[in-house]
């Protein structure tokens, strides 16, 4: 038996005498860099967020003046009625704000930049000049995405997945200098994610500290580093498709366009393959984080850490052979569809897999309901609402109904909102002391949590209802349709809850930004936890290590009898423990 | 309002909407097995002081029973689609008797070309009427999809047929409604911005209301 006692390396790496510009913008430390990622793109979640309550306001109240529209200029929403133009460049940058500059750099960004330094005990990244490139080309391609909002003739307008030959003329979308920022602007942000996967895959490989063997690694890395992988693989096949595009709407040629000889369907093979990778991109991470939480806040160790490695390692072998299901009904072979099928019915397996370990890792625990835990629960509890929707879609003949309706926007908010925001939200929390050296409110956490946790089920929920109805996805007015009137009731209630969830993240905000300087201040460990980013000061200092921490165990031994806490940190060495066989890397 | 899917008014309803309730009840009990167990969890296992949790790293036996039954019920279930989806979709599925009807889809309207008192299309009494799609009841139904600009899609709820009109590419589906009345065709595909007001009325009659029907809309397209 012992105790988790002060182990922690108090001083700082090394002396800090880096210049302003230096430390904060043209950092190449990896915390800056997720700090900076992390700022940026909840800049981005919160205008994604503002587009999407635009679109609610059409749809629950159809041609009426928005409230503060009137500031929106005559070719979007004269008197603040949107026009049909405007709103389908809402549908457009909401899809593309909240996939590309949100969730994406929110999980990757963010979470594989600040953790994987910190979880595997190394200094700092392999390329940490590549690290900062990867920050700065994000933010490029936000800025020019953001800007394409204010282009005279508006922002590009064929919806997120930019299906060709709607995309690649001008004359068929109404929007040219738009269009082809969004080009630019995917090129750029298809860069910063392949510098950005090729130094987490360098790290983890190679900078694990001495004892940091691969299966004792959190599952937050494993994913990262799964994620990675895809990123890797799947982000050149977008930016070569978006260079194709736009060679398209410049340069004159005709990759995409029939009426020239080129090929509609190949776009979104092209798309969809980099697209249905990029899915898994946007939950792994989350999955992994979640993971972490949940061992946390049960105080036991992860049910079946082998089979959830194997389960991402499945879901993302997987997820490149199934991109064809978004494709049942656009003309392809339908044989293809009969093994597209079959593919995403079985990418099924792995994610109850992982939702059987979690809840499994609850099974006697001793669970403490922090706020973390608290987002880490819902995540699973909704995660298994959106993976179990996904079945009926993956089901050809059911396919052909609910295809393209707001079936589908139900799902993919389930497992995007539902499952990767909320593990975000969670995540921020939780790793908001290392990063910041302060606690975020605990009671208005629990606030935010319940708010968002009953609006954003009345805000999707219904959509099932409706997509089963027939409601296709990106009308700017479904009323058109007769059959499609008597939901209007139903589309002024999701309007309103959804207005009402937007007004409950404010909480968060406001939360994160006041904590920021009047948090409580956090202790080296207030979680209990047991990775080695909790052997260090909060905030973690530069370089993070003097010399770096030495494993002897997983990452997951709560609750273990050989310690006297509910908690043995990897880091600590208990009299039974060897030496691992590599020495210790030395400070740089 | 309907908390369902639509009226049932073609063969497809029958296998899809069985299909959709098969999968309802999977999905219900899993959901079921995950809301009820998570919930008895957060109480049952909420921290208490003096507690210590249970230390187990997992359990292989249930893993191989959490992963095989999910498993055999996914490649089931693929299997049983695939069987329904064949008869739909399948590259020879299409009855050799069924009546054909053009459709070119434009931004943003649905130009609708009838094949004549000969009931073959490409003949020189075929005629074309915008955005009225009338067809008759009890009988397969081959409609040939193309597009003059992007891409659209024909989707019909309560056929439950749906199929892209891809330009460059000359697509067939089929139907066979079942009940007489008026539907309505919609573009559900994103196409523009006047994607939202692309429909068509869709008007199934009996035979012989379908026939009196053609006769005199061929008069009037007619010059």
């Amino acid at each position: 038996m012992t105790t988790v006692a002060a182990t922690a390396h108090r001083t700082p790496a090394h002396h800090d005498d880096r210049s302003f510009i230096r430390k904060y913008i043209f950092s190449t430390d990896h915390k800056i860099i997720g700090i900076q990622f992390l700022f940026v793109s909840l800049f981005f979640l919160l205008v994604g967020g503002l587009l999407a309550m635009q679109m609610r306001w059409q749809l629950g109240f159809p041609g009426k003046p928005m409230p503060g529209g009137g500031i929106l200029p005559e070719t979007m929403a004269p008197g603040g009625v949107i026009l049909p133009e405007y709103y389908i460049q809402l549908v457009t940058m909401h899809g593309t704000f909240m996939v590309f500059f949100a969730i994406m750099p929110l999980l990757v960004g963010v979470f594989a930049n600040f953790l994987i330094p910190l979880k595997i005990g190394t200094h700092d990244m392999a390329f940490p000049r590549i690290n900062m490139w990867s920050f700065w080309s994000f933010f490029a391609a936000g800025l020019v995405m953001l800007s394409s909002l204010f282009v005279p003739d508006g922002a590009a307008r064929a919806g997120w997945t930019m299906y060709a030959p709607l995309s690649a003329r001008h004359d068929y979308s109404g929007a040219s200098f738009g269009q082809e920022l969004w080009s630019v602007s995917i090129i750029l942000v298809g860069l910063s994610s392949i510098l950005g996967s090729l130094n987490y895959i360098t790290t983890i490989i190679n900078n694990r500290a001495p004892g940091m063997t691969w299966f004792r690694l959190p599952l937050s890395v494993w994913s990262l580093f799964i994620t990675a992988i895809l990123g890797l693989l799947a982000l050149p096949v977008l930016s070569g498709a978006a260079i194709m595009l736009l060679f398209d709407q410049i340069i004159g040629t005709h990759f995409f366009d029939p009426a020239a000889g080129g090929q509609a369907l190949l776009w979104q093979h092209l798309f969809w393959f980099f697209g249905h990778p990029e899915v898994y991109i946007l939950i792994l991470p989350a999955m992994g984080m979640v993971s972490d939480i949940i061992s946390n806040g049960s105080r036991k160790p992860i049910f079946g850490y082998h089979s959830m490695v194997f389960a991402i390692v499945a879901i993302a072998f997987l997820g490149w052979i199934v991109w064809g299901h978004h494709m049942f009904v656009s003309g392809m072979n339908p044989t293809l569809g009969s093994s597209f099928m079959v593919s995403t019915l079985v990418i099924a397996v792995p994610s109850a897999v992982k939702v059987f370990n979690w809840m499994g890792t609850m099974w006697r625990g001793n669970i403490r309901f922090h706020v973390p835990m608290l987002h880490a629960v819902a995540f699973v509890a909704m995660f298994a609402i959106g993976g179990l929707s996904g079945i009926f879609m993956a089901a050809t003949p059911v396919d052909m109904q609910i295809h393209d309706t707001y079936f589908i926007v139900a799902h993919l908010h389930y497992v995007l909102f539902g499952g990767s925001l909320f593990a975000l939200f969670g995540a921020i929390v939780y790793w908001y002391p290392k990063m910041f050296g302060r606690m975020m409110s605990e009671p208005w956490g629990k606030v935010h949590f319940w708010l968002t946790f009953i609006f954003y089920n009345c805000t999707f929920f219904p959509m099932h209802i409706t997509g089963m109805a027939g409601e296709m996805r990106r009308l700017y007015d479904p009323n058109q349709y007769t059959f499609l009137q008597p939901y209007q009731p139903m589309r002024v209630f999701i309007s309103i809850s959804a207005f009402l969830l937007f007004a409950t993240q404010l909480i968060f905000f406001v939360n994160f930004w006041w904590s920021l300087f009047k948090g409580k201040k956090a202790s080296q460990n207030p979680w209990h936890d047991n990775g080695l980013e909790w052997s260090l000061p909060s905030p973690a200092p530069h370089g993070n290590w003097e010399t770096v921490p030495t494993v002897y165990r997983g990452p997951y031994e709560f609750s273990s009898p050989q310690a006297a806490e509910d908690y043995l940190p990897q880091y600590i060495k208990l009299p039974t423990d060897r030496e691992p066989a590599r020495a210790p890397v030395a400070g740089h | 309002m309907h908390w369902w899917l639509p009226l049932k008014a073609s063969t497809f309803t029958g296998p899809i909407d069985g299909l959709f309730l098969a999968i309802l009840i999977i999905t219900g009990i899993a959901f079921v097995l995950v809301e009820v167990g998570l919930i008895w969890f957060i109480v049952k296992y909420r921290a208490r002081p003096g507690r210590k949790a249970f230390y187990t790293h997992g359990n292989t036996r249930a893993e191989v029973i959490w992963t095989t039954i999910p498993a055999v019920t996914m490649v089931a279930l693929g299997l049983i689609s695939n069987h329904y989806w064949v008869q739909m979709k399948g590259r020879n599925s299409i009855p050799p008797n069924a009546y054909p009807i053009g459709i070119h889809a434009k931004q943003f309207e649905w130009q609708i070309t009838y094949p004549g008192a000969d009931g073959k299309l490409g003949t020189g009494d075929d005629f074309t009427v915008r955005n009225q799609l009338h067809l008759p009841v009890g009988r397969p139904i081959v409609v040939q999809l193309s597009s003059e600009d992007v891409i659209h899609s024909f989707y019909v709820p309560q056929f439950r047929v749906r199929q892209d009109v891809v330009p460059g590419m000359d697509i067939k589906a089929w139907f066979q409604a079942t009940v007489p009345g008026t539907y309505e065709l919609g573009c559900s595909q994103l196409c523009g911005l006047g994607h939202y007001r692309m429909r068509a009325q869709v008007t199934v009659h009996t035979q012989e209301d379908y026939d009196a029907w053609m006769k005199q809309a061929a008069q009037e397209a007619s010059p």
